[in-house]
């Protein structure tokens, strides 16, 4: 190991000193005992030899590569914040995008950075434990350069205040943190599988290319310049997840149900997250991407078409239920929004219906089913608050005890219908939204009889009060009147007024991108 | 397999009907009403009549939606946990088989909610 003396390593030697040459044979310690998490899965790994490094970056030169971008960055948040960017954006109701990914989306990075941390301690092969090492990197500055994106928009709207303690403890955040916890206490391998495959590789496009082009149409260029700057990671991350998954299959055929039976879980529970997204492209964004229902099929039916045919070869199949997704594309965006806009005296950010072009938008992009299903639900609403009884549901929901998702959805089947599964396991009953949520519960039902379900917590009293308005203003940390409720009136969309006929005098307020619901 | 861990694992369930004082949950779901987004997770005494149920508590969860005055409760169908059920009015809760965490179906035959949607 220290047999070198040359000045300067080409970059061969340097990779494979930096990288390989990190591992070494233990001698006075059994392998099993340092690396005590490699075997319990039933992972068989027979040459870690055979693992080829995704990255080949080495840490000196990722150093430098970040630290390039970082300046870069950093630069862009200072101009934006002195020239006021936040008020060049298309619309205020815009920022609610931001509001969501801040307390939803951002804890993730943080999560994600834990769990790499942990995964690149327990691999015995040094190219994995670098890969791992080098992704947490990446993830902790993901959080951070995020944090400071939209630490400028928190001088501005409400709501953003005081994300990591919502992303605790708040009904809907609770989604995005159960998958994260759910991956973080599986085993290293299953954590690879559900966060680089599952996740990073099938799924981010539907997560980054939604927000960093919806932040490009509506204006907001500190966001579009962290997406950029995390580009060149994800590129890195999605190989990673890549690697991960063959190697894995080529290392023994013994491996193969149990992938099969993680990408089944990780792709149902990806889906169910990034409900959430799907949400935002066709309901929160004033100038529109592309609606959900486009993006899953470019980047999940086709992309995910053509890996899984490509995974073939080993016995590996497309997720199961995938089916469902099909029919759900056209379906969960609107139950969804339909949802956070009838609870939004627990949200941290407003909702409203969509504007009559909007609405002609959704009908347009959703022919088989928006107007039929949905359009009337959102007409009758936008009636009921023009006569000044604008809808709020003042009870609690009915959650799914896997996704932690209100059992919202409805059957593959029938449109007009809840779906709704449930299992008795030692004499308690557990409800869930669907047979993927039923199916992964089945399988590990001890890890999900612990949940912690939001609505449940609140009523045995465990959440600061019994009634919503002390849990949403003193557990949630939700400023009532400020951060929740409707958005037409509130006090982001009257700043909103108030700035732009200062700035722009010439046009009246109300017109063009002004929001003209109610 | 009841968890995968790296030794022996047990744990115990979160929402026992120990946990929440007495009471119990009731999840109530009102087919074609889908206005509600998801079925009504609500807080119950076992001891509570069903007829006191409807009137005091589940009328006033759907008051908002226009089909709910039209409700005939005489033609109403139920399932309980996916069996069909009857129920007695004047009985509890507990009395007419509806224990912790069961899910009541209701559906009301001729209301298929605004402009017939199921909204
Ligand atoms: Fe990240
Ligand atoms: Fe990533
Ligand atoms: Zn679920």
């Amino acid at each position: 190991m220290a047999t070198h003396n040359k000045k300067r390593l080409n970059l061969k030697d340097k990779y494979r000193y930096l990288t390989r040459d990190l591992a070494w044979e233990t001698t006075y310690q059994k392998k099993e005992d340092v690396f005590p998490l490699e075997h319990f899965e039933g992972i068989k790994i027979t040459d870690w030899d055979k693992w080829e490094d995704p990255f080949r970056l080495t840490m000196d030169s990722y150093w430098k590569y970040q630290a390039e971008k970082e300046k870069k960055l950093y630069a862009i948040f200072d101009a934006f914040a002195q020239n006021n960017g936040h008020q060049n954006i298309s619309d205020a109701r815009y920022v609610n995008a931001l509001k969501l990914f801040l307390t939803g989306v951002s804890p993730l990075e943080y999560q994600a950075f834990q769990g790499f941390s942990r995964v690149g301690r327990q691999f015995s092969g040094a190219g994995a434990r670098v890969a791992c090492q080098m992704q947490a990197i990446d993830e902790l500055r993901h959080v951070q350069t995020q944090l400071h994106a939209m630490s400028h928009y928190n001088k501005h709207f409400n709501g953003l205040h005081d994300f990591s303690h919502m992303y605790d403890r708040v009904w809907f955040l609770s989604v995005p943190k159960s998958f994260m916890d759910d991956a973080r206490t599986a085993g290293p391998f299953e954590f690879l599988t559900a966060i680089s495959f599952s996740f990073e590789y099938v799924l981010t496009n539907l997560l980054f290319v939604p927000f960093m082009s919806g932040a490009a149409y509506n204006g907001d260029m500190a966001t579009v310049t962290f997406g950029f700057s995390a580009q060149s990671d994800e590129a890195r991350h999605m190989t990673l997840g890549l690697e991960v998954i063959k190697f894995m299959l080529e290392q023994h055929e013994d491996n193969v149900p149990i992938i099969q039976r993680w990408i089944d879980k990780w792709f149902w529970r990806g889906y169910r997250l990034l409900t959430l997204v799907g949400m935002m492209m066709d309901y929160m964004l004033p100038n529109k991407v592309m609606s959900w229902a486009e993006a899953w099929e470019v980047y999940y039916e086709q992309a995910g078409g053509a890996l899984f045919k490509d995974l073939e070869r080993y016995g590996i199949r497309p997720p199961k239920y995938v089916e469902q997704t099909t029919i759900g594309k056209e379906h969960i965006t609107h139950q969804v929004w339909a949802t956070f806009y009838q609870y939004s005296k627990a949200t941290n950010f407003h909702t409203w219906i969509p504007g009559d072009e909007e609405l002609n938008w959704l009908s347009e992009k959703y022919p088989n089913t928006f107007d039929k299903y949905y359009r009337p639900r959102f007409e009758f609403w936008r009636e009921q608050q023009a006569k000044g009884e604008r809808f709020y549901n003042d009870t609690l929901p009915h959650l799914c005890q896997v996704c932690q998702v209100p059992a919202i959805f409805t059957e593959p089947d029938d449109p007009t219908k809840l779906s709704h599964r449930s299992h008795v396991h030692e004499g308690e009953r557990y409800h869930f939204c669907s047979d993927g949520c039923c199916d992964i519960f089945k399988n590990e039902p001890v890890k999900y009889i612990q949940a912690w379900l939001p609505v449940h917590q609140i009523y045995q009293g465990n959440c600061e009060g019994g009634d919503l308005e002390t849990v949403v203003q003193k557990y949630f940390h939700i400023n009532i009147g400020q951060d929740n409720l409707e958005y037409v009136g509130s006090p982001d969309h009257q700043r909103w007024l108030a700035w732009k006929k200062l700035e722009t005098p010439s046009q009246p307020a109300g017109s063009n991108k002004e929001h003209d619901a109610a | 397999m009841t968890v995968n861990a790296i030794g022996e694992y047990t744990a115990t369930p979160r929402d026992v009907q120990a946990n929440f004082h007495g009471m119990q949950l009731l999840y109530v779901y009102w087919e074609k009403h889908l206005m509600y987004c998801s079925a009504f997770a609500l807080l119950v005494a076992p001891s509570l009549t069903f007829g006191d149920f409807i009137d005091q508590m589940f009328m006033g969860v759907i008051q908002a939606h226009p089909d709910s005055a039209k409700i005939d409760f005489s033609q109403a169908l139920w399932l309980l946990n996916d069996q069909p059920f009857t129920p007695d009015y004047a009985a509890s809760l507990e009395a007419n088989g509806i224990d912790h965490k069961s899910l009541l179906r209701l559906s009301t035959p001729g209301l298929n909610g605004v402009q017939g949607s199921c909204s």
